[in-house]
């Protein structure tokens, strides 16, 4: 990798490399708000609980050794019931709140280190912060609020009203810019307090809350226009909420946070499929799973198969018979699944000595790829009682969905439960 | 008794050592109270009682805009437009010297938990200590006359438009506040562009109650020489001439009256109904 070619090429991967990773690291970060800090801070190395640091030093942890990583360009979620931290944390990131201790990194530069010129930089050119109840300046109009930021920078009149006007138009605001903001409802202030943060281009978005404050349909419909809009801007965005629902729809990935601490990280179907605490189980218990569950985590890898080469119609058999089986999916060598074989065909093969499957092959079969939803897969269940082929791009089998792993994921149950509920279904 | 004898020599030990410093103040309060009221008593008082109405009328409406009209006629018609005028360019003054002292100390005090720890007990005494007593400084300071006069209305007038001023930065909304300092705002931008602008109205009530605290403050400082209807007030008094004193006190009201509508609508937009 000394070679001139060998560097070149070092340089262009970690280019790409660096664009697809990092953006934002926060290692062992600890918030302490009272007088008392440095013992609490000795306290809390030493795993002292929060009511009892609270107790002998009258200082309250308000963040518990955080650490995350946040890549660039993908929606990361904090979630947590009031007083576990999460704004708090958030507030950190740009410093309006100094961390006691830790780092955070934002695109590799140390900010809790930063001189309050390089902070005032940093907040003007690289993050904006979206408010739960606005903070807009009720006295000026949309535009010179979606402005503000570039006034701050001392951008021209006539430049940062035009960027602005850029933005009011992203966000559907036009027309509205000469009005005060005070006249305005809660999702069209909100939407103004969006511009403003993005008129600045930042790279990183804090979302504090943003959208709690407004009802729930006007909520939705501006979850719906963030996703569109991040899909055109790519930015990495620092999204805070209390509601699991709103985590799961707009996030990548979630980060839970209990009393301060970040308790579980993952993407919605992994915190659902698999909490980590008792805390995170009892928060996810009520979630709707069949919009968050994909075939991909609850397909069986390692379903019987027929392999059209190998297995001739008697192997086919007795594979059905051991498993109970009345049909099995058929796939080649390279695992390119073709279809179904049914049992009787299968019999009526070897009855007539026939050494391929290949004839008895029903082509006709539904599939889904590994990302499909338990949502996706229900109304198929109505057409067939087979278990569901799940399939890659080139058509390749990777495991099957069954019916009753399906049913067990919706109610909750797990097979055993399913299967003494059908039992006692019989005995009526 | 100790305190009084304490303060006593502690005043004493001022007008000694820094009598160069309130000859300096007394010569510049009284060419800057000077040069206010020789242009009002020049201007001829058609000229002013125009400007006064028109002002009242725009910012405060037809209502108001003929209250000033007639009371400044009035005014005129019993003889009392020049002691008017002297009256009006002290409170000028002295509301001038009061808000760019008193507002600074305001946002001080509102920014500063020690500055407002200070400045709090300090307004308290200024407010309840009666007024007459600042008077008897005043003349050590500076003898008697106009300055005097205009230093203990300064003083007695003060408190409010820093109370006000501090109550109105510290009521700006805590999420604008953490919203312009997100956005990269220097302490000095935050002040300028979002706490100034949203604590105005709280602050132009404090102008308000500073104008009408140095109108009252005025009239009594005449005793220690201050010009005026103060003067004609006092004259109503020591001569026992109830119509006399009760001619000038009314001339008092009515111009409470007419600057208390005015900067009462200062803030506001212009409305012409």
């Amino acid at each position: 990798m000394k070679t001139l070619i060998g560097t070149n090429v070092s340089i262009l991967t970690s280019d790409i490399i660096s664009r697809n990773m990092e953006k934002i690291k926060i290692e062992n970060l600890s918030l302490v708000f009272g007088k008392n800090r440095s013992k609490a801070i000795d306290l809390l190395k030493k795993g002292q609980g929060k009511s009892e640091i609270l107790e002998k030093t009258g200082c309250t942890v308000a963040v518990r050794d955080a650490n995350l990583t946040i890549n660039e360009g993908e929606i990361f979620v904090i979630m947590g019931l009031s007083g576990s931290g999460k704004s708090t944390l958030l507030r950190c990131l740009n410093r309006l709140i100094n961390p006691t201790i830790g780092k955070i990194f934002i695109n590799k530069d140390d900010i809790t280190n930063m001189s309050d010129k390089e902070l005032l930089e940093i907040r003007r050119k690289e993050l904006a912060m979206v408010f739960q109840h606005f903070g807009l300046l009720p006295h000026r109009t949309v535009l010179s609020n979606v402005a503000f930021g570039l006034e701050l920078q001392g951008i021209s009149k006539e430049e940062r009203e035009t960027r602005a006007m850029e933005t009011i138009e992203l966000v559907d605001l036009k027309g509205y810019e000469n009005q005060k903001v005070s006249e305005l409802s809660g999702g069209m202030q909100q939407r103004v307090g969006l511009a403003r943060g993005l008129a600045n281009n930042p790279e990183v978005l804090l979302m504090d809350e943003a959208f709690s404050a407004l009802d729930p349909l006007i909520r939705s419909q501006m979850q719906d226009e963030l996703l569109l809009l991040q899909e055109k801007m790519q930015k990495t965005i620092v999204f805070i909420t209390h509601d699991l629902d709103e985590a799961i729809k707009l996030g990548d990935r979630i980060a839970i946070m209990k009393d301060g601490e970040i308790v579980q990280v993952g993407t919605s179907e992994e915190i659902i499929t698999n909490p980590a605490n008792d805390y995170v189980t009892s928060f996810v218990e009520n979630v709707d799973r069949s919009k968050v569950v994909t075939a991909g985590s609850i397909m069986f890898t390692k379903p019987t198969i027929a392999r059209l080469k190998k297995d001739g119609p008697a192997v086919v058999v007795r594979k059905m018979r051991e498993k109970g089986l009345s049909s099995l999916p058929v796939v080649r060598t390279n695992r390119t699944f073709l279809g179904f074989i049914n049992i009787e065909d299968a019999v009526n093969l070897k009855k007539k000595e026939i050494k391929s499957i290949e004839e008895a092959i029903k082509p006709e079969a539904m599939t889904v790829t590994a990302e499909a939803t338990v949502e996706d897969i229900l109304p198929l269940l109505s057409k067939t009682t087979r278990s569901i082929p799940v399939v890659n791009e080139e058509n390749h089998l990777l495991g099957t969905v069954s019916q009753t792993s399906v049913i067990a994921e919706m109610t909750g149950k797990d097979k055993d439960e399913i299967s003494d509920i059908i039992q006692k279904a019989y005995d009526l | 008794m100790i305190i009084g004898d304490t303060i006593e020599q502690g005043i004493n030990w001022l007008t000694d050592n820094f009598s160069g410093l309130f000859d300096g103040i007394n010569e510049s309060m009284t060419s800057m109270i000077g040069l206010i009221e020789s242009f009002w008593v020049w201007l001829p008082f058609y000229i002013t009682i125009a400007l006064f109405a028109g002002l009242a009328f725009w910012k405060a409406g037809i209502k108001n805009g003929i209250l000033t009209l007639l009371g400044l006629v009035f005014i005129y018609l019993m003889g009392f437009w020049e002691e008017t005028m002297q009256t009006f360019s002290l409170v000028l003054g002295s509301t001038i010297i009061a808000l760019a002292t008193g507002i600074p100390l305001g946002i001080w005090s509102a920014k500063n938990k020690t500055a407002n720890s200070i400045i709090r007990p300090i307004l308290d005494f200024m407010q309840t200590m009666p007024a007459f007593v600042y008077l008897i400084p005043a003349v050590l300071f500076f003898g008697l006359g106009t300055v005097p006069g205009t230093f203990a209305t300064i003083i007695f007038a003060m408190p409010p438009v820093v109370r006000l001023t501090s109550l109105g930065i510290a009521q700006v909304p805590e999420d604008i506040v953490e919203a312009t300092k997100a956005f990269g705002a220097t302490p000095m931008q935050l002040l300028r562009k979002v706490e100034l602008p949203l604590a105005m109205p709280t602050i132009l009530t404090g102008v308000n109650q500073t104008i009408m605290m140095s109108l009252s403050m005025v009239v009594i400082a005449s005793m220690i020489g201050a010009k005026g209807l103060g003067e004609i007030v006092l004259q109503g008094i020591s001569q026992l001439r109830i119509g006399l004193g009760f001619e000038s006190g009314l001339a008092v009201v009515l111009l409470a009256m007419i600057l208390d509508r005015i900067t009462q609508n200062l803030g506001k937009k212009s409305k012409k109904k």
